[in-house]
């Protein structure tokens, strides 16, 4: 270029403040892994230790996990603009409609299952569809829905709870992976650990996964370097994946010493990985992004946002389904009030994740997290037996401290 | 002559940039002062911080103003003291009626009744004091940007303004209006009130100044009697060196036509009855800068956005050929894919995701270009937007830098090396260098430049008739949505333009 100025390029001047601009830049991050920490380290203490006691950790995530994956739908939802209101009974009508199927029609597991996920998938696509091409408020059309399908609960159970379903389906749910390394292993470890018993499998995959994660972050650390991005300060990166790592194999131990991996686990675990990817690295998920964060500008780039919108939905309906699917075979029953605002439970988790309501901003693992951090606050009370008026009076101002937080830091750095 | 305002030595670091460093400003009472400096040069930042929007304690130095030091908390407090700015950003609520705009956050109410009568005397006066002939209850959605900067003035006239601050208030106008924004100016001056003007039209600082300060870099780099001074050399010192030529030399020998349109017509989105093209055609050769003039509002924009993918407007009809072959411009893919791009005159609410990364928005338009199977390849798309950032000089710590956090000159840069990288056949571009210094606009008319070399077709669409008259080989000339006359390179001239706008 003719007029380029020699002088432009000195750019980034790494000063002192590095490691203190670093972190009010990334505050929220971290504040969000350091406040699910203090909130365990809290519980751990005050229930005496009952918290993370193998049986606990087990059913804390088999509790959250039809929020978590209603939650992969939802933030997906949320960044590109807009909200799903509706996946709490869109989840009890799936339920319904999977134990009507099996209970009452005496239909095959599978066929059962395949057709419960294109039903949540047609509602997701039919609420979409209004919010995609008719520019209907997605807050109006899924308050219908929420409506609608609560109804079609009620009406399809006839007010009464159908179940229980046939063991093969309760195995969604309360279902565990099968140990595969030899007994001989198992025993060994379990008079070393001084436990009862050890499931060899979890904590492989725990080990395996956390090295994974380890390993993984260095290559992209390298690669930033490589090109000169900011990056996290090494002190900074140790320690996040100490703590990532060293509580992954922590909890995968806990659970090796019950009854192992739940199959719920790798449902959720996979799923979350899918959609971290999807959201992060691929030509779609950079679309919604753009479609959350300035609508005209994506349009004129030549994005189809309406019909992005549109599969933003569909793809929350599956998701809703898949959870009703878990979320009954879990209770072993289809109630007509299952599901009850369990979409603000949902909604709740991507804020504290630090989604913004406007669109355009958030991510899968803080969603993932946001939802944990709500599950460990209400398993936490619940073993303290404090009651559910005080349980949702504290949740409802955890979501607000959340909220607020971000909005502080923002300002500050603007 | 006593002095207003001094600021001394300021400074102000965002993270990862220095934009001010230790900058002196010094500012007499009852005149116009301008300050001048490239694209992202600091000077919105340093009247920022001298109405407080970056609150004290936030920068370093000092501002004596009135002869006393002055530490402003917020604009609030800025404004008390009398010192008002208007951003380069217009800050009207369009929804709102003239005279609610004028008087938001400051409303004329006896105990939260707002007292209409009041209100709507005293916008009168206000709106007759700055020559708008408007009813203070017009919608300020339904009147034209240049009469939107005369209710901003208004605006801060109704606050008894001392210092008024203006960042580039003239880059949207077309000139008449520009002309009588400064007419305007000269006349407060008369009243006894300062005022500091920002602008990149350097026509318009000799025009109106008495002092001019240039900024380099973040610094001071003179201060200058505007008697008698020229613009070569208040551009020597924003850029640093001489600049003889305003545009780059070119010779072009345009080729086959490269598209054309055809018996173009449009109608308004909201209002059905109302044609807003009519029966436009035009065509672009290969290597050939056509220029469409016209005044604001003759729906030149409108044109374009219309062909491209039916952005604007509807009942679209008629035809768009390339290369002889027609096209489907139906939707903005289509016509991306065809290879017919369009640069917004919008950057902010069209062109940019604003809270998103140099890289997010250059690669937005063409996430294909950087990904392989839908998954997306960062480093090739860190690699293209460093492309971008040296051959544009896009004035930024990193690629990674939110483009909410660069200036307006820079912002509008991030959105032309979006379009270049669609590597389009046709270029339309709609007003490329609004809010651009001397030295960037250089570097534009380079790229199209290169462009038509390359055997691109190139549609500017420009209200500075100078840049239209330097850079094209052809003009067409649109008035009230139709296209009137066409004029070669040779033809062309401003007289002969305004006639054909005129006699239409
Ligand atoms: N909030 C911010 N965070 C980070 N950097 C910023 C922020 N605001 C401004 N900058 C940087 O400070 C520098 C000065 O910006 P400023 O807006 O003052 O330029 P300018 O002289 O007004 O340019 P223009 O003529 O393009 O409007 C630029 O490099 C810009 O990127
Ligand atoms: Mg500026």
């Amino acid at each position: 270029m003719a007029v380029a100025d020699s002088e432009q390029n000195e750019g980034t001047e790494h000063n002192g403040k590095g490691i203190g601009a670093y972190l009010a830049s990334h505050l929220r991050e971290y504040g969000l892994l350091l406040a699910l920490i203090v909130i365990m380290v809290f519980f751990q203490v005050v229930t005496e230790g009952t918290l993370l006691r193998a049986v606990n950790v087990t059913n804390l995530l088999l509790q959250n996990s039809y929020i978590v994956i209603m939650a992969l739908g939802m933030l997906v939802v949320i960044v590109s603009g807009n909200i799903d209101l509706s996946v709490g009974s869109v989840m009890g009508f799936i339920g319904a409609l999977a134990a009507v199927m099996i209970v009452n029609f005496d239909q095959n597991i599978y066929v059962t299952i395949i057709a419960c996920l294109a039903v949540g998938g047609l509602i997701g696509a039919a609420q979409g569809y209004w919010v995609a091409y008719w520019r209907i408020p997605s807050f109006i059309v899924t308050l219908a829905g929420m409506l609608v399908f609560r109804g079609l609960s009620l009406w399809l159970l006839e007010g009464q709870s159908v179940g229980p379903f046939p063991r093969e389906f309760q195995i969604i749910a309360n279902g565990f992976v099968p140990d595969i390394f030899p007994a001989g292993i198992g025993e060994m470890l379990a008079g070393m650990f001084d436990a009862r018993k050890v499931n060899v499998l979890a904590l492989v995959a725990g080990i395996v996964t956390a090295a994974l994660i380890v390993w993984m972050g260095m290559r992209q650390r390298a690669r930033n370097k490589a090109y000169g991005i900011e990056d996290e300060p090494a002190s900074f990166f140790a320690a996040r994946n100490f703590i990532v790592a060293a509580a992954l194999i922590f909890i995968t131990f806990k659970l090796s010493t019950f009854r192992g991996l739940p199959n719920v686990l790798i449902t959720m675990a996979v799923l979350t990985v899918i959609y971290a990817f999807l959201t992060s690295s691929t030509v779609i998920g950079r679309r919604v992004y753009a479609l959350g964060g300035n609508q005209k500008a994506a349009k004129l780039s030549g994005i189809n946002t309406e019909r992005l919108t549109f599969l933003a939905f569909t793809n929350m309906g599956v998701l809703a389904a898949a959870a009703g699917l878990v979320f009954a075979a879990r209770l072993n029953t289809a109630t007509p009030k299952a599901g009850f605002a369990l979409e603000l439970d949902v909604i709740a988790a991507v804020f504290i994740g630090g989604a913004s309501m406007s669109g355009g901003v958030g991510t899968i693992i803080g969603a993932v997290v946001g939802a944990f951090l709500m599950g460990v606050l209400n398993n936490g009370m619940s073993i303290m037996g404090i009651g559910i008026d005080y349980q949702q009076m504290i949740k409802g101002l955890v979501l607000l401290a959340a909220v607020i937080f971000d909005v502080y830091n923002k300002q500050k750095q603007g | 002559m006593a002095t207003l305002l001094e600021m001394r030595q300021i400074t102000k670091e965002f993270p990862g940039v220095k934009a001010l460093d230790r900058v002196d400003l010094k500012v007499e009472e009852g005149e116009i002062h301008a300050i001048c400096g490239e694209n992202g040069a600091g000077k919105s930042t340093l009247m920022k911080v001298l109405s407080g929007v970056y609150p004290a304690g936030s920068y370093d130095g000092e501002i004596v103003y009135e002869g006393e030091t002055a530490q402003f908390r917020d604009i609030r407090d800025s404004e008390d003291r009398g010192i008002i700015i208007i951003h380069q950003e217009l800050a009207l609520v369009p929804q709102l009626s003239i005279a609610e705009n004028i008087f938001l956050g400051n409303e004329r109410a006896t105990r939260g009744v707002i007292d209409w009568r009041m209100t709507n005397r005293r916008t009168e006066e206000l709106l007759e004091k700055v020559g708008l002939s408007e009813a203070p209850t017009t919608l300020v959605d339904s009147i034209g940007v240049g009469k939107q900067q005369l209710v901003e003035i208004a605006k801060a006239l109704s606050k008894n303004v001392k210092l008024l601050i203006l960042d580039e208030p003239t880059a949207a106008l077309q000139e008449n209006d520009s002309r009588k924004l400064l007419d305007l100016l000269l006349e407060l001056k008369a009243q006894g009130v300062t005022s500091i003007l920002i602008s990149h039209k350097l026509g318009e600082v000799r025009y109106v100044a008495d002092t001019v300060t240039v900024i380099r870099d973040g610094t001071t780099v003179s201060t200058l009697d505007a008697k008698g001074l020229s613009e070569d050399q208040i551009v020597h010192d924003m850029v640093g060196r001489d600049m003889t030529n305003r545009f780059p030399e070119h010779k072009r020998t345009p080729g086959d036509i490269l598209m054309e349109v055809d018996d173009w017509t449009v109608w308004h989105p909201e209002h059905v009855d109302r044609r807003v093209i009519r029966n436009a055609g035009f065509n672009v050769r290969a290597g050939e800068v056509v220029g469409i003039a016209g005044l604001m509002g003759s729906g030149r924009t409108e044109l374009a956005m219309s062909i491209f993918g039916k952005s604007y407007g509807r009942n679209i009809s008629g035809s768009v050929r390339l290369k002889g072959e027609a096209v489907d411009v139906s939707t903005v893919s289509k016509a991306i894919a065809a290879g017919i791009s369009y640069v917004t005159e919008d950057r902010k609410s069209l062109g940019l995701v604003l809270d998103e990364t140099i890289r997010f928005n250059t690669t937005l338009a063409n996430l294909e270009g950087v990904s392989s199977n839908g998954v997306l390849k960062r480093n090739e798309e860190t690699r293209v937007a460093e492309r971008y950032r040296e051959a544009l000089a896009t004035r930024t710590p990193s690629v990674f830098q939110k483009v909410v956090n660069l200036s307006g000159g820079n912002q509008q840069k991030v959105v032309l090396a979006k379009w270049l990288f669609t590597s389009p056949e046709v270029l339309i571009l709609d007003e490329p260098t609004r809010g651009i210094d001397v030295g960037a606009k250089y570097e534009i008319y380079t790229i199209i430049n290169d462009l038509a070399a390359q055997g691109k077709g190139v549609v500017m669409i420009s209200s500075e008739m100078p840049e239209l008259l330097g850079m094209c080989d052809r003009i067409y000339v649109m008035n009230e949505g139709a296209l009137v006359g066409e004029l070669t390179a040779a033809e062309a001239s401003q007289e002969r333009i305004m006639s054909l706008i005129v006699n239409d």
